[in-house]
């Protein structure tokens, strides 16, 4: 039973992997790129964090919100404290209301959520030609592909469209988004964001933004990897004393 | 004053000598140590059960795992259609390993049906529903019933794309219900739309049925435990040489399969956690614009693919309606596997046909869950139907036909006997005495 149970699960899986590739629409898959942060061990890079950080900042922030992150996150990137207090000075928040009941505006401070560009979805659409740019703070969990989409996207979509493509106005070709109009202009050109006084190129910002983003949405994963192979190496080790034990105590009765 | 308690009195059901005086006044007023001596310790087991005997107790294990991670969930999260997405956020990123905790939960919910399923089918190929079983597996197939609408009820709490709208599609099949079927949506939903008050109530709920299956899960281990595991070789004990204690021999075998499960576990949660996870669900709920596919779990997605697989209308009955009770009728006929089965041998083994019929069903089941995770339309559509007809063919008429015209092996003599060879269950049957 044992055998042909075992190819039955097999085949089991191939279909759920089968299906799982292939539920997405008309898009290719986006390719697959590496990342610091693939495989078993893998970690973040705080140095591509930074700079995928700077180009949020620079070019993203115009439109897209980074809903659940808060400035005091970014010391978890390498940022000291007081840099992150810099950095969270340069926003305004709305706060109150104080004592005489009024609302008022202060700079912010790391307790904060880093604030979007509009104040609500409707001011967002309203700017952008009927478009909702979307939160970014879990967008490589919320896309196929996670971080490869966004790199996809941001890095290899914006190409000339093949022969026979119809331009919606106020849209733009993308070859890896779902039926290719886009509202999103082009976001990255080169030189757009300076590294270490360095123009950067779109492949690298494109890069170390998805770093960046993939980080925003799961700021625990170093930790989650770490903890994984402490909690599977003494599982490993269990499984042997269990085993052992197993067969010991069963040697005493004939079976 | 009255003389102590004549403990001596209760011999049957006092625990061995060793314990001390508190343990012996407690015991004679509440049977606690006896009571698990007696279905843990000394409790007779067949000698001869194999590994897939193991899915039982790991399958009350992980509902324990799920208890306590899904309580301290609660702890966080809140269950507001404004707030219940970030709140999930909140757990993930702030509370102090709510990320474990919760994809520990996540996934345990599909390591949970995963064993379930195993342990059902491991039931269904040595005919443990079989007399004097049968009260058992009823049991059983409530227990699966009730994970099913807790499971349900739980995808629908992070307030995603897919929970909205799994939300959404699963109530509605209610309404093909002829007349109660809207009223009982508007209960289900607390409205007139899937809200605030679905999530609330489904929050509450998802909280209650728990702990409904431990009851049941109760019930199911007294009507175990009245005659006994089943075996692989399907006959019954006949003596104390077909049976070893449960301590320490099976204690030790499912601790092992319980390490072994916990380091595949392990390997999910801290490696691959959102492996199983429709992206769509991490995009907050939106009543305005429905996902390109909605799909339940996968392990709903083999009776999801039973409904859509209805796409006629016989007699004028609406293909939806029918729909929903092909489906519901491939849970429910379940319940009545112990009479479909005519065969009088229960084990696969020695069912020289069964044991190779018996594989259709779950490559039906698992070309039915491939069915439920695409688009229906073209081979998609007529795969469903094949397998759904094979699915209710192999319950309806493949059980009870095939008892009445197979001609079983030849069964062993006792456990004993097939285990150890004839003599040395002999020798055995002669010092149990």
């Amino acid at each position: 039973m044992l055998k042909a149970a075992a190819a039955a699960l097999a085949a089991a899986l191939a279909l759920v992997v089968a299906g799982a590739a292939e539920a997405q629409e008309e898009a290719p898959p986006p390719p697959h790129q590496t990342w610091s942060f693939d495989g078993v061990f893998g970690t973040y890079n705080e140095a591509t964090l930074q700079r995928g950080f700077a180009v949020y900042q620079q070019v993203c922030s115009a439109c897209h919100p980074v809903t659940h992150l808060y400035f005091r996150d970014l010391e978890k990137i390498g940022y000291t404290e007081d840099e992150v207090k810099g950095i969270a000075a340069k926003y305004t928040v709305t706060a109150g209301p104080n004592k005489e009941g009024q609302m008022f505006k202060r700079p912010a401070r790391p307790a904060d959520h880093i604030p979007g560009p509009f104040p609500n979805d409707e001011a967002a659409r309203a700017a952008n030609n009927g478009g909702l740019p979307p939160d970014l703070s879990l967008i490589t969990l919320a896309r196929d592909g996670g971080p490869d989409y966004v790199y996809a996207i941001v890095g290899l979509g914006f190409t000339k469209p093949p022969p026979g493509f119809k331009p919606i106005p106020g849209t733009y070709y993308n070859q890896y988004f779902a039926g290719n109009h886009i509202k999103m202009p082009p976001p990255l050109h080169p030189g757009a964001v300076k590294f270490d006084g360095q123009p950067a190129s779109v492949p690298q910002m494109a890069h170390d933004v998805a770093a960046f983003l993939n980080w925003a949405a799961e700021p625990n994963l170093d930790e989650r990897h770490q903890t994984g192979a402490k909690v599977v190496l003494f599982l490993v080790v269990a499984v042997i004393v269990f085993y052992a034990a197993k067969r010991r105590i069963w040697s005493r009765i004939p079976h | 004053m009255a003389a102590p308690p004549p403990e001596a009195h209760s011999a049957a059901r006092t625990p061995a000598t060793g314990y001390g005086r508190l343990t012996r006044w407690i015991d004679y007023r509440l049977p606690f140590i006896a009571s698990m001596e007696h279905h843990f310790t000394d409790y007779p087991t067949p000698v001869n059960l194999n590994y897939w005997w193991n899915f039982g107790s790991l399958a009350g294990i992980i509902l324990v795992i799920m208890i306590v991670t899904g309580v301290t969930l609660a702890m966080y999260y809140t269950p507001d259609a404004s707030l219940a997405f970030d709140s999930v956020q909140r757990i993930m990123r702030d509370v102090n390993y709510g990320w474990l905790i919760r994809y520990i939960h996540m996934n345990g919910a599909s390591a949970f049906f995963l064993i379930v399923y195993i342990h059902l089918f491991r039931g269904l190929y040595y005919g443990s529903y079989k007399y004097p079983r049968e009260l058992l597996w009823i049991l059983g197939v409530i227990i699966l019933l009730l994970m099913i609408a807790t499971a349900f009820m739980g995808y629908v709490l992070p307030w995603g794309q897919m929970s909205y709208w799994a939300a959404t599609v699963i109530t509605n099949l209610f309404s093909a219900i002829p007349v109660i079927g809207h009223p009982i949506v508007t209960l289900l939903w607390g409205g007139y739309v899937v809200g605030d008050p679905t999530l609330h109530r489904f929050f509450a709920l998802h909280y209650l049925l728990p702990f409904i299956i431990v009851a049941v899960i109760g019930l199911h281990l007294i009507a175990l435990h009245q005659h006994g595991s089943n075996n692989p070789l399907g006959i019954d004990k006949r003596g104390p040489q077909d049976t070893i204690p449960f301590h320490p021999y099976y204690t030790i075998k499912d601790m092992f399969g319980l390490m072994v499960f916990l380091l595949l576990f392990a390997l999910v949660v801290f490696y691959i956690p959102n492996y199983l996870v429709e992206p769509d669900n991490y995009i907050p709920a939106n009543s305005l614009q429905t996902p390109p596919h909605i799909v339940p779990e996968w392990y709903l997605l083999p009776f999801y693919a039973i409904l859509r697989s209805i796409t006629f209308t016989i007699f004028g009955i609406p293909a939806k309606l029918l729909g929903v009770c092909a489906a519901l009728g491939a849970m429910l006929i379940l319940f009545f596997v112990p009479w479909l089965d005519t065969s009088p041998v229960r084990s696969a083994r020695f069912r020289p046909v069964y044991k190779w019929v018996y594989w259709l069903l779950p490559i039906s089941l698992i070309a039915l869950g491939w069915v439920g995770a695409h688009e229906p339309k073209g081979i998609v559509v007529i795969i469903g139907q094949i397998a759904t007809a094979y699915f209710y063919f192999h319950f309806l008429i493949l059980l009870p036909v095939l008892g009445k015209f197979e001609r079983p092996r030849p069964l062993p003599i006792s456990i004993a006997a097939a285990v150890l060879g004839p003599r040395a269950a002999v020798a055995g049957a002669a010092e149990g005495q």
